[in-house]
């Protein structure tokens, strides 16, 4: 079955709706919204929506292979925090504060991985702990509240872009990023090691009597959310500057993203191109709805309906298709 | 009280004589827990367990442990429940609006806030069984619906309650709060419940293994739907003790709290399978005890909160990584 599908539509399964979502949304912000009917509109909306895809990227990783990263958040928060206090306003700091950061983002994933592989922990629970650890770890060391300030080189990643691009003007850098990132996660999941990664999410057993490496696999998953989150923060930060709120409730947002883009809880399903059209179509719905003049308290709720009504439909999609 | 809960389940649940459950665990780690924060908090000069003591480290469980015994049924079936922290700030406003300081009105208002909760309880398990919507999407986009709303409607603290039912928030026996009473009878109830009957049976069978369950004949749609429904009323009754305490409903007293996950690591701090099919009440009260303990005798010692923080999730991690290689030595045999 999976097979004439595969030939009918060359997208994977739960990949349209969203793209349709998506691509409904994009149009209707162009009647919506003066700055839309401009391609700047449109890069904006993706400078927006960069870190959020960004860390879509990662978390659709985890959920593939059948884990739950629910610490990007407050990584996220403690990666700017930190990034304030390192650099203390030193433009000479940043470039190694950027290594640091990444270093952190990636053993961050690498404990959350280990703990949940080899000491059977579940992935909710192992990362609900590193949340409460990060949250507490990150205050406890700067005392209280965010201290030191990012530098304007720091900040420049997520704010400036590349100017004089003919037609389209400024090109931001953390399109570029994302841009470069996109291409890496594509790659990576046509590879040997994405696949087993999707296999491993799919049916972990099967794959360890094929002589898969399982652990490593889904340590890795782990390692790449916490990556991800890393670089969401440097945007972050750059983006809206230092503050001990900037990733709270990312990781419900991040998992929202993913979900929608038909990627299943659980594993074995999706893929990471609809992953990140799911980011991108929230941040357009709440541009949208933002112009349309609805408040910002009933941006929860929508996002709320939204994911029920996406997974819901999912679900009635795949009886049909047995019956 | 707690003494005879502790032993019950370990007798009735012990599936290898002779071993160390994680109930038990529970309450061993408890007592160390009581004796090492004691000495602790001795050496600063200061009682742990004095009367003020005891009676902090029970106001903090009551709230919680209520949220927490719902949240053990919900995720003895295999379901979780994301929605009781903006369930409780809801809870609390129309609980508050309702009375508006009228002491004729409590009873109208307890009875609606609770059958508001079970409502969305309803609509919680509806989602899942119904629309089959992965049980942490559905009660999260249920959470999701209820904060925008509270963001979207309330700035601040709203209504208010007639001094009678204050009585609930603060009366006492003795150094025992009234409505920790309340809660460890509630406790007693659902665990009689679980243990002793048959809806309890199926609340396990359906989270050892759903689809056996259903060829066993149980319904399990049906059995989901119930724990849901009482994890939102346990909600519920947590809003009218916070609302009888504070004077008035508050939007975000719940979400504060972190009622949500923290309900989701006491259960599993107390021994419960995230999985489902394995664990109880008891261990959940006692999970639940010693967070509270934690945080009282951080604050005795006069540590910053963000430590708390760092020693919980540290608690929570290394304390399933024990019960998952307790299960898995148990295999082995």
């Amino acid at each position: 079955m999976t097979r004439t599908q595969a030939r009918r539509t060359r997208f994977a399964p739960g990949t349209v709706p969203v793209l349709v979502v998506l691509a409904v949304l994009l149009v209707a912000l162009a009647f919506v919204g003066t700055a839309y009917q401009q391609p700047a509109g449109y890069l904006a909306l993706l400078k927006r929506a960069a870190p959020l895809m960004i860390l879509a990227i990662g978390q659709y990783f985890v959920i593939v292979s059948g884990g739950f990263d629910l610490s990007v958040g407050s990584l996220v928060t403690a990666e700017v925090v930190i990034a304030a206090r390192l650099i203390d306003g030193d433009d000479s700091a940043t470039g190694w504060v950027i290594l640091v950061l990444l270093l952190i983002g990636a053993v961050v994933g690498l404990v959350n991985g280990v703990i949940t592989t080899r000491l059977l922990v579940p992935s909710f629970i192992v990362t609900l702990g590193m949340l409460l650890v990060l949250d507490g770890a990150v205050f406890l060391w700067t005392g209280g509240a965010p201290r030191g300030a990012l530098s304007d080189s720091f900040r420049t990643i997520g704010r400036q872009g590349i100017d004089g691009v003919p037609v389209i003007g400024q090109v931001p850098w953390s399109v570029v990023v994302l841009a470069v990132l996109v291409t890496m996660a594509v790659v990576f999941m046509r590879g040997p090691t994405g696949r087993t990664l999707v296999a491993v999410g799919d049916n972990e057993t099967a794959v360890w009597l094929g002589g898969g490496r399982v652990e490593r696999l889904r340590t890795l998953a782990f390692v790449l959310s916490g990556l991800s989150a890393a670089v969401a923060a440097i945007l972050l930060g750059g983006f809206a500057g230092v503050s001990a709120q900037v990733g709270d409730g990312l990781e419900f947002r991040v998992i929202t993203a993913v979900v929608l883009g038909g990627v299943v809880l659980g594993g074995g399903r999706g893929s990471v191109v609809a992953a990140m059209a799911g980011a991108l179509t929230l941040e357009s719905l709440f541009s949208l709805l933002n112009l349309l003049g609805v408040s910002g308290g009933l941006e929860s709720t929508v996002q709320g309906v939204i994911i029920i009504a996406a997974v819901a439909y999912a679900a009635i999609d795949w009886r049909r298709k047995r019956a | 009280m707690t003494a005879t809960q502790a032993a019950q389940p370990v007798r009735h649940n012990a599936t290898s004589r002779g071993r160390v459950t994680p109930t038990l665990m529970v309450y061993l780690a408890l007592v160390v827990l009581l004796v090492v924060g004691s000495v602790l908090v001795a050496m600063r000069g200061g009682v742990l367990l004095d009367h003020g003591g005891i009676l902090n480290i029970l106001t903090r469980s009551t709230v919680l442990g209520l949220v927490a015994i719902g949240q053990t049924m919900v995720i003895l079936t295999g379901s979780l429940d994301l929605s009781p922290a903006y369930l409780i700030g809801l809870c609390s406003l129309i609980a508050a609006e309702t009375m508006a300081g009228d002491p004729g009105m409590v009873v109208p208002a307890v009875l609606l806030t609770v059958g508001f909760a079970a409502l969305v309880g309803l609509v919680n398990g509806l989602v899942i069984t119904a629309l089959k919507v992965n049980a942490f999407i559905a009660t999260l986009g249920v959470a999701l619906i209820i904060r925008g709303y509270l963001e979207n409607t309330y700035t601040g603290p709203a209504g208010s309650v007639p001094r009678g039912f204050q009585h609930l928030g603060y009366d006492r026996i003795g150094p025992v709060p009234l409505s920790t009473v309340v809660m460890l009878v509630i406790a007693v109830a659902v665990w009689w419940y679980l243990t002793r009957t048959k809806g309890g049976y199926h609340v396990y069978a359906v989270g050892g293994d759903a689809e056996v369950a259903r060829l066993s004949g149980i319904r399990t749609g049906r059995t989901i739907v119930m724990t849901h429904v009482l994890c939102s009323v346990m909600a519920g009754l947590a809003a009218l003790f916070l609302v009888s305490r504070l004077g008035s409903g508050a939007p975000l007293v719940g979400a504060d709290g972190g009622y949500d996950l923290e309900s989701i690591a006491a259960v599993v701090l107390g021994g419960t399978l995230l999985s489902g099919g394995r664990g109880g009440v008891a261990g959940t009260i006692g999970g639940v005890l010693i967070l509270a303990t934690l945080d009282t005798v951080f604050d005795d010692l006069g540590v910053t909160p963000f430590l708390k923080d760092v020693v919980r999730g540290a608690v929570l991690i290394v304390a399933v990584a024990l019960y998952a290689r307790s299960q898995l030595a148990r295999r082995a045999r």
